[in-house]
């Protein structure tokens, strides 16, 4: 395997004085799937705010060790942040369609950096929109309000919107907890599809989505990471008694 | 037993606070309703002159007076009030933002007379000597009522700020949105309503403030064009005649009182539209 798309060196984060991951270091490999799991409250979430620096106006916080995106600091101060952004997407759990059609939610990115060229952004549309698995149920409609999909669509358009940027990284938060089981199966397609081109990072919202995407699962308990590894082997030979605890469902 | 008691007496104390509303409304009413009637409120509402002693009552150019200083105070107050908002609620370390409630909660509590010396001190030479004109003038009022409407301006639409949920802001930020595109485009159409509500009860401030506005803006009875020209609002008239005035005279001014109560029930009814109107965007 190439270097890793993020090398993780010994990571500390604090709310304030309330310590959220304790020296946390992990490589995630680039084209694959890595999941972040563990039960509420263990850092998941912050370590993947951490990853695009979505935290940093979050007031009365500290950040200790490094993150490491192709092999540069993304915290040193010479970063453009909002292109870092553009380079490491980010799905939320809940969607949020900006209250404006499709076509314009796919394009809202692209636009906020300055592209105009209708045709140009059509293109880049279409091919996010496939990339998400929902081009064909939108195809038609592109100029109908956001809100008027259904939850799994919406969550789908998310995607769309982030994939438009053309990042190299999506981070995922949770991004099928609101939806039914077909929805979610269609996004986990769309993923295991996306990851011959994408470096993509995971908290799914459960042990079960996690081990069926997994190309590397890390476990996070109490912001620390209690172990990471190869998702098929992670899941069916855990190597800490806790990892075990957890997946077969004895505590969390 | 003792609880009914209570409830008893903190009813019957609400109802003396709503009560006072309704003696205050058909006071006015009572007072001023009959000249407008016989003196036509069409004629009162755009008279030009103001003769009590003739027995002319326009308040035309007080209304138009009131108009244009209450419009110069949003002018200058609002974006200036945004922009602290917006300061306060996105940029500032929480530690200043703390520090600056206070201060401007300060702002509210100065009293409007000391609002009009000061303007009288150093804003009526200043416009005066660089702007031409009497210095009393609809800008001096403008500016002070301006500074005067701040706090109101800050304190509702940085609340409204406030109150737009963090997702939408990761959510602009995580698509590459610059923390100004993020405000822009973002934050402050989710906060529309508030903001909008925080313009329209500041507008019901500066038509409704007296003093500082007699002290300010040169009492003249003509009709204001320039804003460097003195005028007179519906409040000051009243702040300045009903000392002496007497019979038709004393209820053409309490039927000016009737016209800044409806308007400023409208302004009032207006915000609270708005304000119960949820964050849409």
């Amino acid at each position: 395997m190439d270097r890793p798309k993020f090398e993780i060196r010994d990571l500390s984060y604090y709310y304030g004085s309330n310590r959220a991951l304790h020296r946390v270091s992990l490589e995630i490999p680039a084209n694959a799937i890595t999941v972040l799991f563990g039960p509420a409250g263990g850092g998941k979430t912050t370590l993947l705010r951490l990853l695009n620096r979505l935290n940093d106006l979050v007031p009365g916080t500290r950040l200790e060790g490094r993150i490491l995106l192709d092999g540069k600091d993304i915290y040193s101060p010479d970063v453009d942040v909002p292109a870092l952004r553009r380079r490491v997407g980010m799905v939320f759990a809940l969607p949020l369609p900006l209250p404006m059609s499709i076509l314009e939610n796919v394009t809202y990115g692209p636009r906020l950096s300055g592209l105009k060229n209708s045709k140009r952004l059509l293109e880049i549309a279409e091919k996010a929109l496939r990339g998400a698995a929902l081009w064909d149920e939108v195809r038609d409609r592109l100029h109908e309000p956001a809100l008027s999909l259904s939850g799994g669509q919406q969550q789908r358009l998310c995607l769309a919107r982030v994939l438009a940027l053309e990042p190299e990284v999506i981070l995922l938060d949770e991004p099928t907890s609101g939806l039914d089981p077909i929805s979610t199966a269609k996004v986990e397609e769309s993923l295991k599809a996306l990851k011959k081109n994408y470096t993509i990072v995971i908290v799914p919202h459960s042990v079960q989505q996690a081990a069926r995407l997994a190309d590397v699962a890390a476990f996070l308990l109490m912001g620390e990471l209690v172990e990471y590894g190869p998702g098929p082997r992670l899941f069916t030979r855990p190597q800490d008694k806790r990892t075990e605890d957890y997946i077969t469902g004895r505590f969390g | 037993m003792k609880e009914k008691l209570i409830e008893a007496v903190l009813l019957g104390l609400a109802l003396t606070a709503i009560l006072s509303l309704f003696v205050i409304t058909a006071f006015i009413l009572q007072a001023g309703l009959p000249l407008l009637i016989s003196y036509g409120p069409w004629r009162f509402l755009t008279g030009l002159t103001w003769a009590p002693t003739e027995g002319e009552f326009g308040i035309l150019p007080m209304l138009v007076g009131s108009l244009w200083v209450t419009v110069g105070a949003l002018l200058f107050g609002v974006p200036l009030g945004l922009a602290v908002a917006i300061f306060a609620a996105e940029y500032a370390p929480s530690w200043a933002a703390v520090a600056m409630r206070p201060a401007i909660q300060l702002l509210a509590g100065i009293p409007s007379v000391i609002y009009g010396f000061i303007g009288l001190k150093i804003l009526v030479p200043l416009i005066r000597d660089n702007l031409g004109g009497p210095g009393l003038s609809v800008l001096a009022g403008s500016l002070v009522l301006a500074v005067m409407i701040l706090p109101n301006v800050i304190a509702i639409s940085e609340d409204a700020i406030r109150a737009v949920p963090q997702t939408y802001r990761d959510g602009a930020l995580a698509l590459g949105a610059t923390h100004w595109q993020t405000i822009w485009r973002v934050v402050l159409p989710a906060a529309r309503s508030g903001i909008v509500a925080a313009i329209v009860l500041s507008m019901g401030r500066a038509v409704g403030e007296t003093m500082a506005v007699i002290m300010l803006v040169g009492n003249s009875l003509r009709l204001p064009i320039s804003p460097l020209d003195p005028a007179t609002t519906l409040t000051s008239n009243i702040g300045l005649e009903m000392g002496y005035a007497s019979g038709a005279h004393r209820q053409a001014l309490f039927a000016t009182g009737i016209v800044l109560f409806v308007l400023i029930m409208a302004l009032n009814s207006l915000a609270s539209l708005f304000r119960r109107r949820p964050a849409s965007a």
